[in-house]
Order: C-alpha cells, then sequence, then structure tokens
C-alpha cells in the first residue's frame, strides 16, 4: 500500500504547523494521535479508578449490610493519590501531572459529598436507590468510560498508527473529535450524580419500563451515551481507514502484528453494533421526554396506579437492540486486550506466535460470529425450543475461535525461552484467568443451565474473570509494555512485581467467590447482598471476604499509580529506542516518536515476530530490517 | 460434582436433570482448565530463560490442538444435542394437561408477587387494570361468576406436592424475574405478555426444613448473621424449665442470648422459610426485597388450606 507524496508532504506541513502551536494546541486540542491515545489513556484511567471507587462502596454495604459505612476511609484513598501525584508534580514540575492529581482531589471531593448527604446515606448507611445507581454507574463506567476507551482509544490510537507505519490516524481532525465526544459524554455522565434523584439506577443495561420510569438521571444517562456512541463511531471508521489504506509498503495483511487485526476487527464491530443501540437511547429518550410508547406495553400500574402513556410497546425490543450492540461489545473488551497479550507473549517468549494465520481467521470468524449470539443474554424472556437452539449453537459455535485464539496463544509459551518482565506476568496470567472467564460462560451459554444461573452472582463472577483479570490486566500488561516508547524511561521493575502479585491473588479473591454464590443460586443487584434469603444463607460469609479483598485490590494499584508518576521523571532511562528488543514498527522510530512518527517512510520485508530466527545472529529481525 | 459446587435442595420433578446438566458441563470445564493449566504451567516452568536460553523458532510442530479443538466441538454438540434442546423443549413446549395440574396466575409487581388461584370452579375470574387496589392487586373482578370464588394472596405461593403446576406470568409494572432457586425454575414477567411456565415439585417444604436443620455452636454476645433466616427446631428451656424458644420460634441475638446464658451451647436450627421466590431481575429500589414465599403441602394439606382461604372470601 502505497503513500502518496503529496499526503506524505501535507502530513510534514501539518507537524511543522504543529510544532510551533503552543501548548493549547500541543496538548488539549492536538490532532496527533499518539497525545489523542494518552489523553484517551489518562481519562480512562482516572474512570476505572472512579468506577472501581464506587464498587467498593457497594461492598461496604455488601459485607456489613446496614452499618453506618467509614466515610473517610474511602475518601482517603484517592485523597492519598490526589497528594502524591501533586508531590510528583511539583518534584518533576508536570503541569499535566498536577492536572491528574486535581482530578484526583475532585474526585476525594465527589465520594466525600456523595458519603455525607444524609439523604443518601442516613446515619452512613446507602439507601438502596443509592445502592441500584452506583451499580448502574459501575457498569457504566467501567465499559464505556474506562475499559474500552483504554483499549481501543487509548493503545489503539497511539500503537496501531505506529504498528502500521503510518505517520498519523487516517483523519487526524476527527480523532481529535472522537475523543472530546468522549470526553463530552463522560462529564455528562459525571455531572448525572447531581441531578435530583441521582444518577441513572436501571442498570447498566436500562432494561424499560423499569429506566422509562426512572428519576431524572435516566435521561442524563442516555444523553451521555449518545455522546459515547458517537465517540466510538468516529473513531471506528478512523481506525478501518488507517488499517486499510495507510499501511507501510509491504506490510500486507499477513504481516500486520496481531494487535492490529485485533483493533481492525474491533473497529468492524463498534461500527455495526452501535448504530442500533444508538437508535434505542433516542428511543427511550422520546420514550422519557416526548411521551411516546416504543418501549412500553399497555396496561402498566405503577405504585397502584394507572399510567397514563399511550401504550402498545414492547419492553423486550429495547433487549434486542441493546445486547445487538452489548455482545459485540464484550468482544470490543476482549480484542485488544488479546492483542496486547499476542505482543507481549511473542516479544517475552522470543518466538513467533504460534498459528498465527490460525489466530488471524479465528478472530475474523468471531467478529462476524458475535452478532448472532445476543439473544443467549435473554434465555429467560420466554423463548421457544427454535430461537433458543438457535442462539444456544452460535453460542457454543463462538466459543471455539476463542479457543482457538487461547490455545495459540498457550501454545506459543512451548519452545520459548521466557523472559519474567513484569508485562509477561500479566499476560502470562491473563491466560488462565481468561481460561476461567471463558469456561464459565458455557453453562450460562446453554439454555437450561441457565435456569438456575441466569441473573446470579454466577454471571457477575463470569464476566467479571474476562473483564477484570482478563482485559484489565491485559491492560496492565500493555501499560508496563509500551510506557518505555511513550516516555523514554522504563517503570520500576519491583513496584511493578508488587502490583501483579497483589492484583492477581486479590482479583481472585473477589471474582471466585461469586461463583460459588451463584451456583447456589443467589441473585445479583441485591442492596443487602441476599441477606434475608434462605438459600443464601451458607455462602453469605463469602460477602466479607470479597469486599475484603476489593479493598485489598485498590491499595495494591497505590504502587501502580505511583510507579506510573514517578517513572516519567524519575524512571530508568532506556539505553535504546528498542528496549525489548522487539520486531513490530512501533519499536523502530525514535523515542518517543516525534509528531509524524518516522523519520522515513518505513519499508516492511518481513511477518511480525520473526524472534529466534537460526538463520539471523541477533534473537529478533524486527519487520523493517532487509 | 453436585456436591461440590454446593447446589441447594433440589425439589422438582426437572431439576436432577438440570443439576446433572450442570455437572456435566462443570466436569467439562474442570477437565479443560487442569489440562490446559498444566500445558501452561509445565511450559512456564520448562521454557524460562534461565532453562532455556534459546527460543526455539518454530515450536510446536504437532497437531495435537486441533484434535483438541475438534474434541471440544464434539462436546458442545453432544450438549446441545443431547441436553439442552431436549431439557429445553421439555420446559417451553411439552406442558401437561391443565386437567391434571394446578394453574395459578402470578402477577409481579414493584415489590411483591400477587398470586391468583382460579378457586373452587377452577376459572380465573376477568381483570381490569381499572379494577386495581391495595385491596384489589390484580384488579379481580369480584361481581363476574367467575371471579367470586377466585383466591388471592400475596407473597405466598402455596402449592400441593406431586402434582404439575403451570404458573401463568407477568408484571403489572416493570419486569421482573420469578426465580425460585429450590425448584430450579426461573421466567422473566414482562408487563404486557403472559408466559406460562410449569413445574411438579416433588417435596414438601416440611421435609426440606428437616433436611436442611443443623446443629450451631452457639456463645453469648456472637450473633452468626445466618441465624436472621432460622428458626428453633426444637422446645429449649431454661435452667428452671421455663420456655426460651420453642419449636419454630426465630433466632434473634437476644434469644440466642438467653439460650447461651441458660447453657446451651448449640443449637439446633432450620430456615425458616426454607423455599422462596427471589426477584432476579432488577426491578427497583425494593428488588432485594423482593421475596416470595413458597409452601408446598401434601394434597390434604393443600385442600385443607383452599378451603380455609375461600372461607375468609367475602359473601
Amino acid at each position: 500500500m502505497q503513500q502518496s507524496a503529496t499526503t506524505e508532504r501535507r502530513h510534514v506541513e501539518s507537524v511543522r504547523h504543529e510544532e510551533h502551536a503552543g501548548f493549547w494546541r500541543t496538548y488539549v486540542f492536538s490532532i496527533d494521535h499518539k497525545v489523542i491515545g494518552l489523553q484517551y489513556m489518562m481519562s480512562a484511567l482516572v474512570f476505572l479508578f472512579f468506577g472501581f471507587s464506587l464498587m467498593m462502596l457497594m461492598r461496604w454495604q455488601l459485607a456489613y449490610p446496614g452499618k453506618s459505612i467509614p466515610g473517610e476511609v474511602f475518601v482517603l484513598l484517592p485523597a492519598v493519590i490526589s497528594a502524591a501525584t501533586l508531590v510528583i508534580a511539583l518534584i518533576s514540575k508536570r503541569k499535566l501531572i498536577g492536572l491528574v492529581g486535581l482530578t484526583f482531589a475532585g474526585l476525594a471531593a465527589l465520594v466525600w459529598y456523595l458519603v455525607s448527604d444524609e439523604v443518601l446515606f442516613p446515619d452512613g448507611v446507602m439507601v438502596p436507590e443509592l445502592y441500584n445507581s452506583f451499580g448502574a454507574m459501575h457498569g457504566t463506567i467501567m465499559v464505556f468510560l474506562g475499559v474500552v476507551p483504554l483499549a481501543v482509544g487509548g493503545f489503539g490510537n497511539y500503537v496501531v498508527p505506529l504498528q502500521v507505519g503510518a505517520p498519523d490516524m487516517a483523519f487526524p481532525r476527527l480523532n481529535m473529535m472522537s475523543y472530546w465526544a468522549y470526553f463530552i459524554g463522560g462529564v455528562v455522565m459525571l455531572a448525572s450524580f447531581f441531578v435530583p434523584g441521582g444518577a441513572a439506577n436501571s442498570g447498566w443495561t436500562s432494561y424499560p419500563p423499569l429506566a422509562d420510569i426512572a428519576t431524572t438521571g435516566q435521561t442524563v444517562w442516555l444523553l451521555g451515551m449518545v455522546f459515547l456512541i458517537t465517540s466510538s463511531l468516529l473513531g471506528s471508521i478512523n481506525f478501518i481507514v488507517t488499517i486499510v489504506q495507510l499501511r507501510a509498503n509491504g506490510l500486507t495483511y499477513m504481516r500486520l502484528p496481531f494487535f492490529v487485526w485485533a483493533q481492525f476487527i474491533t473497529a468492524f464491530l463498534l461500527l455495526l453494533a452501535f448504530p442500533p443501540l444508538e437508535a434505542a437511547a433516542v428511543l427511550q429518550l422520546m420514550d422519557r421526554l416526548a411521551g411516546t410508547s416504543f418501549f412500553l406495553p399497555s396496561g402498566l400500574v405503577i405504585s397502584g396506579q394507572a399510567l397514563e402513556v399511550s401504550g402498545g410497546g414492547s419492553p423486550l425490543l429495547w433487549q434486542h437492540l441493546f445486547w445487538f450492540l452489548a455482545h459485540p461489545e464484550v468482544y470490543v473488551l476482549v480484542l485488544p486486550a488479546m492483542g496486547i497479550i499476542a505482543e507481549v507473549i511473542a516479544n517475552n517468549t522470543r518466538k513467533p506466535l504460534w498459528g498465527y494465520k490460525s489466530m488471524v481467521y479465528a478472530v475474523i470468524f468471531l467478529g462476524f460470529m458475535s452478532f448472532i449470539v445476543w439473544a443467549h443474554h435473554m434465555f429467560m424472556t420466554g423463548m421457544g425450543t427454535v430461537i433458543s437452539t438457535f442462539f444456544q449453537t452460535t453460542t457454543m459455535i463462538i466459543s471455539i475461535p476463542s479457543v482457538i485464539i487461547l490455545t495459540a496463544l498457550m501454545i506459543s509459551l512451548w519452545g520459548g525461552s521466557i523472559r519474567f518482565t513484569v508485562p509477561m506476568l500479566f499476560a502470562l496470567a491473563f491466560l488462565p484467568m481468561f481460561g476461567i472467564g471463558g469456561l464459565t460462560g458455557l453453562p450460562l451459554g446453554l439454555a437450561p443451565t441457565d435456569i438456575h444461573l441466569h441473573d446470579t452472582y454466577y454471571v457477575i463472577g463470569h464476566f467479571h474473570y474476562v473483564v477484570a483479570p482478563g482485559s484489565i490486566f491485559a491492560l496492565f500488561a500493555g501499560l508496563y509494555y509500551w510506557y518505555p516508547k511513550v516516555t523514554g524511561r522504563l517503570m520500576n521493575d519491583t513496584l511493578g512485581r508488587i502490583h501483579f502479585w497483589g492484583s492477581f491473588f486479590a482479583m481472585n479473591g473477589i471474582f471466585f467467590p461469586m461463583l460459588i454464590q451463584g451456583l447456589a443460586g443467589v441473585s445479583r443487584r441485591l442492596w443487602d447482598g441476599g441477606a434475608e434469603y434462605a438459600h443464601a444463607q451458607d455462602t453469605l460469609y463469602l460477602n466479607e471476604v470479597m469486599s475484603i479483598s476489593a479493598w485489598v485490590l485498590a491499595v495494591f494499584q497505590l504502587p501502580f499509580i505511583f510507579n506510573f508518576f514517578w517513572s516519567i521523571r524519575k524512571g530508568k532511562k532506556v539505553e535504546s529506542d528498542n528496549p525489548w528488543d522487539a520486531t513490530t514498527l512501533e519499536w523502530q522510530t525514535p523515542t518517543p516518536p516525534p509528531h509524524g512518527n518516522f523519520a522515513m517512510v518505513p519499508q516492511v520485508y518481513r511477518g511480525p515476530y520473526e524472534y529466534s530466527d537460526p538463520k539471523s545472529p541477533k534473537d529478533y529481525v524486527p519487520q523493517n530490517v532487509a | 460434582m453436585q456436591d461440590l459446587l454446593g447446589l441447594p435442595i433440589d425439589a422438582s420433578a426437572h431439576g436432577p436433570e438440570i443439576d446433572h446438566m450442570i455437572a456435566i458441563v462443570h466436569w467439562l470445564m474442570a477437565v479443560l482448565f487442569v489440562g490446559w493449566g498444566s500445558f501452561f504451567l509445565y511450559s512456564v516452568i520448562r521454557f524460562r530463560k534461565a532453562r532455556q536460553s534459546k527460543a526455539d523458532y518454530a515450536g510446536v510442530k504437532s497437531h495435537m490442538s486441533s484434535y483438541l479443538e475438534v474434541g471440544v466441538a464434539l462436546f458442545e454438540i453432544v450438549l446441545i444435542v443431547g441436553f439442552a434442546v431436549p431439557l429445553w423443549a421439555k420446559r417451553v413446549n411439552e406442558f401437561p394437561p391443565e386437567k391434571g395440574a394446578l394453574v395459578v396466575r402470578v402477577v409481579a409487581e414493584q415489590f411483591a408477587w400477587n398470586i391468583h388461584y382460579p378457586g373452587a370452579d377452577g376459572v380465573f375470574g376477568p381483570t381490569d387494570v381499572k379494577l386495581v387496589s391495595a385491596d384489589n392487586p390484580v384488579g379481580l373482578d369480584r361481581s363476574d361468576p367467575d371471579g367470586k370464588d377466585d383466591i388471592v394472596t400475596i407473597n405466598q405461593l402455596t402449592l400441593p406436592v406431586g402434582k404439575p403446576v403451570i404458573v401463568r406470568l407477568t408484571s403489572k409494572d416493570v419486569i421482573h424475574s420469578f426465580g425460585i432457586p429450590l425448584l430450579r425454575v426461573k421466567q422473566d414477567a414482562i408487563p404486557g405478555q403472559v408466559i406460562p411456565l410449569w413445574f411438579e415439585p416433588v417435596e414438601t417444604t416440611e421435609n426440606i426444613k428437616e433436611r436442611l436443620t443443623k446443629r450451631y455452636q452457639i456463645k453469648k454476645g456472637e450473633y452468626d448473621p445466618r441465624f436472621t433466616a432460622m428458626v428453633a427446631m426444637m422446645d429449649y428451656v431454661d435452667t428452671e424449665n421455663n420456655l426460651i424458644a420453642g419449636k419454630g420460634n426465630l433466632l434473634f441475638p437476644d434469644v440466642i442470648d438467653m439460650l447461651a446464658e441458660a447453657g446451651h451451647n448449640e443449637i439446633l436450627a432450620g430456615p425458616d422459610t426454607p423455599m422462596e421466590i427471589a426477584c432476579a431481575q432488577l426491578c427497583g429500589l425494593g428488588h432485594y426485597r423482593m421475596r416470595g414465599y413458597v409452601a408446598i403441602k401434601t394434597q390434604e394439606e393443600f385442600e385443607a388450606w383452599l378451603s380455609e382461604e375461600a372461607s375468609y372470601l367475602p359473601e
């Protein structure tokens, strides 16, 4: 794929233009994919922390239902992080780190505001309304404002153009717009905590009629979602065009790093799956604001009062539209993660990925299949045998490509010379943890077994294994792996190992007990954690185990946060542009890559993972070496 | 495997099939996890850099993994064809004839389960939204001859043992989910739709209560939170033979303290309401307390209960 000389020239001009652009143009309204990637990353990390904080508060209520919450303790964590980052900002004289410090101060203030509110926390006890609202916002924030923006907006933006040898994304201004749409969506979601009745409280799934009749927060949630969806759509077009059009000479599709393939398929999922949800969000807004009844059937009686609406709508319509997005969305959370894991494993086993081609075909097939499994979330809505057989079958079929990818990654270890670097530790842990997540999907994907497990804690355990020690571990692997490319310095190894081992045990302490509770039949989304149900009694003690693990997990994020900011200025300097001896193109740029990325357009001669080729004297041959 | 998984007691005719399938799937999961896990651990240890300074460019050459994938696929086909589809068809297609079954309407609302029995004539009276009131949660038309003898209870589902039950499930307001873990039953209650489901209880709740009765250690000042949902399963007296807690008494913290003071260091306790309807779909702020109680009685007890309820009906 040849880039035309004019594109090249235009780009160089825009680079020059940007170099004199000043602070705002360089750091805030930048059109450089790397700056935008970092903006996404920083915003997403803050949102991840915030979403996690909501859950830490909820876990108090679950472990000690009805007992007064020690608000100061929960404010302490963001406050400590804020103070530490501000100190680091002062020492290293970095305004941007200062900004992060102030953001955490804001978060501390927000938590304090919520916890000290006598209406939300009478006598320090979280009311059920607030519990539901935190639950809905935890899900929304973690998925739409945390993991996806970090995986796609952050890593995708930063790494994909570098790995395909492009000077930038195909549409740099669209890219900037995508970030700011996301930013506005995020601000709208945060603002919803302050509207009367608080933030949305009908679950991240927002099933009507509950969501249609919910408090104002739901309206704000829908508006926020419209911005977030728009952001994703703009971003996904950009990724597709960049990967199709801007690949360096010689970089054929079968020479693309697996990470690029994963982002490519992810972009198609976002592009094709989000529009139905955007439409659905607009319909729900109409139901709430314009008196329509898209999702409201006739004859509703709410709290003893007949609801004055025209009726005739279908609550199930929303579920179909929602899950038509939300199932592919699961793969949006997972595929970029697998992409990162593939890069890190190839690099740290010092050998080519085993079965690269099968992995590529598998990921394409996976993307396609993800559009026809959605109703396995709806087995309990009254489904006949024919439809349920179709969705059970597609669900079992989609497990095959996932098994292929995971098996290929596992077999890649065989015969390697494994370096246990911090990114590799996270990548290795991903394999069995994601394995548990995938395997526990089996009894949920089969309708008869789903009867017992549907909407129990088993479901929560299942998808958290996929996303938390799965995707989030992959994202940590990516952060430690590409950090030296972005900053020119390595993150501290010891702190990284503490972070890893602490997180590994704490995550299992949170999520494994959920599977046990689920098998006992404990429903999800219960304000008191099932305290009064007879069948829950024998597994109730686990609520405390999970909560303590969650707080321990938080404590083990402190070394990471400190390491992350401290190492920007004080980390060990890298000795070359390619500190991990890697083969892919992002390591063949100067460190950090300047605007425009490559000193000269790279020419690619070989596949992505030419490690330990017996014909080569060194144990790696970069893609651009003839 | 079923014991290991900690599934609750199973009191329905179809339940063992579901449990069996859950067990089979978990066996498959366990085998795969242990298999993959062993390969993973071995590889990570065997091919560490200290032991293997140079990586092997080609890696694994065998096609074992393809066979493994085919094996997994075959197993999944067996699961679908042999278990999932027939079991599901039995639940949603093969309803028992209404003649030999008990038919009940269940109308969910925030945050209660309204149970509607057709009464002696076996015909449900007509219902209307306009008639809904605090005294008439399902909007039953009592002036209609069919509705006269209907019995409506709130949160109390009473059923006979050994007879198929058909539930016609709907909701007045938002989506709820009618889940009874001990019967392996779950079905969303969706407003605007009436969805039928069926099952057959095979054990009385009194029996289950006995089965779940265990001895618990007690100590003064130490309250096991599990006692909140339990009752004493025999009479307990103090040293002067005064009753502290009779059989069936709830075990509040002060009761436990009194028992401990009287020298009891253990107590025979069972669940107060062993079988419950648990709302499984988020339905609003009271979702956590949307709990119904199921009583499975012998046919005679059930009929006695019906006539007792009928005697309270307005003439």
